[in-house]
């Protein structure tokens, strides 16, 4: 039977009440949100936290919200606490952001979906998470509240490592702000063995064209093949050029040359990188149809475009 | 710590270790039994039970997390002798083998119901996806489920009986309308 080792609970009212439990209760106070990553490790001991501070009351984290005016114009903002099942249930999200859809329908199981959290996802930071993914495509920004203040990261910056973000002891990710682009499109595939199973590959691209029909800019990442942060060469490629098949499938193969797999019980290094070139293919073909087919809710004027 | 909850509609108040995770809670702290723990690891599916009416895995949720909350188990599907249609549905259609899974199932198939009344056999497969079935007894899972839905308990004030709508939220307030 796995039970967690003893542990003090308290539950959060406010940001500002949990960040002042977090000050009090010190760095072995840990942050419980959806629990379904916190939980676990805590059964097998690989996290053994003094003070658990569950934050689920927090209902200011649990927000998506599409700023069309003010300092946040075209950005849409997605509160920490946003479970997954409200992630994957939005339609603003699927016309904005299709890339997240995807990527939901594949995270966990509909159950854990339930519970887990964007925040919680983000801060586990497995190198197996889809979302980091998501958002270092999307070109995310991570609202991260302390006493001091609240500071403002880039994906990159937030990312430290495998289970290490820049988040510090006594402070809160609250927030994450996705840049809504026009003319841009998005997806994301990922091969797994079974349902709920963490990936074996995965890919996530972010298209936008230029009015001439052109690629005006690019974003490609990958999931659970030792990618740290975008691919940017095979980004770079596509950039500036016609979309056209051959240009997907260059692109999908530089991505199988930058990325860096281990073999493990989920397959050889191979099958990884075949995985790799096949998954970024098929996303930039899928971001492509998308981003051809919607010129976006923030499109100046409905250019023309041409086939 | 002392833990306040609502469970299958009675309000109980224990006094409890934080460390206590819902599924024990349940099972030997209230004594009921029909909640099954199998892998312990939120992959299994068989100790879901409905917070607030959405199905959860209760081993991985901590019993201090469901304080203030309202639990609905196995034992609270039924109506006094009165079956829900979901647990008639289970046995008209073979929806049970051994019977390990079955308590899960039937919770999510109730939710999904609740949210959905007329779900499509990907979308039941889709919700019971997160569950697993030892006995691959999957195909009865999803014909059980169709059954509830074929047979909704109607109440005294639902008249028109079979409006196909597609699943909405008006539908769904109907369906919490008639297991109020």
């Amino acid at each position: 039977m796995q039970i967690p080792a003893a542990f003090d609970y308290v539950r959060a009212s406010t940001v500002d009440n949990a960040l002042a439990l977090l000050e009090r209760h010190g760095p072995e106070s840990r942050i419980l949100a959806g629990g379904h990553s916190l939980l676990p490790m805590m059964k097998l001991r690989l996290a053994r936290p003094e003070w658990l501070i569950d934050i689920n009351d927090l209902f200011e984290l649990d927000f998506v919200v599409h700023d069309t005016s003010g300092p946040d114009a075209g950005t849409l903002r997605i509160g920490a606490l946003t479970r997954h099942t409200t992630l994957l249930e939005s339609a603003q999200i699927e016309a904005l952001f299709p890339i997240i859809t995807d990527a939901e329908k594949v995270i966990a199981d509909p159950i854990v979906r339930n519970r887990g959290t964007i925040g919680g996802s983000l801060c586990q930071a497995d190198p197996a998470e889809d979302l980091s993914t998501v958002c270092e495509v999307l070109g995310a920004i991570a609202v991260i509240r302390g006493a001091g203040g609240q500071r403002l990261l880039s994906m990159d910056e937030f990312h430290r490592g495998p289970y290490e973000t820049a988040v510090a002891h006594n402070e809160i990710l609250c927030e994450v702000r996705l840049p809504v682009r026009s003319r841009t499109g998005s997806a994301y595939e990922k091969v797994e063995r079974r349902v709920g199973d963490w990936a074996v590959a995965a890919a996530g691209a972010s298209l936008t064209l230029a009015p001439d029909g052109t690629i005006e800019a690019a974003a490609i990442g990958l999931t659970a093949v030792g990618q740290t942060g975008t691919v940017t060469e095979a980004a770079a490629v596509l950039v500036g050029r016609q979309p056209t098949e051959a240009l997907f499938v260059e692109a999908g193969r530089l991505a199988s040359v930058a990325c860096d797999p281990i073999a493990d019980q989920r397959g050889p290094i191979d099958y990884k990188r075949h995985l790799a070139d096949e998954l970024t293919r098929r996303v930039l073909r899928r971001a492509f149809a998308r981003a051809a087919a919607s010129e976006g809710p923030n499109a100046p004027a409905p250019a023309t475009q041409e086939g | 710590m002392q833990v306040t909850m609502t469970v299958n509609g009675t309000d109980i108040t224990e006094e409890i270790e934080p460390r206590v995770l819902l599924v024990h809670f349940i099972r030997d702290v209230l004594r009921l039994t029909g909640t099954h723990w199998g892998c312990d690891t939120s992959n299994c599916g068989t100790c879901v039970v409905l917070m607030d009416g959405q199905p959860v895995k209760s081993c991985t949720v901590l019993a201090m997390m469901a304080d203030g909350h309202s639990i609905t188990t196995v034992e609270g599907l039924a109506t006094g002798a009165v079956l829900d249609p979901v647990q008639q549905g289970f046995m008209e259609e073979h929806g049970l083998q051994c019977g390990f899974c079955t308590p899960g199932m039937m919770l999510t198939a109730r939710a999904l119901l609740d949210h959905n009344p007329h779900p499509d056999d990907t979308e039941i497969r889709q919700a019971i996806s997160g569950q697993i079935c030892r006995c691959t007894g999957y195909a009865t899972i999803v014909r059980s489920v169709k059954w509830a839905a074929e047979h909704p308990v109607l109440s005294n004030a639902d008249t028109d009986t079979d409006s196909d709508a597609d699943a909405d939220s008006a539908h769904g307030a109907t369906a919490d309308e008639v297991r109020a």
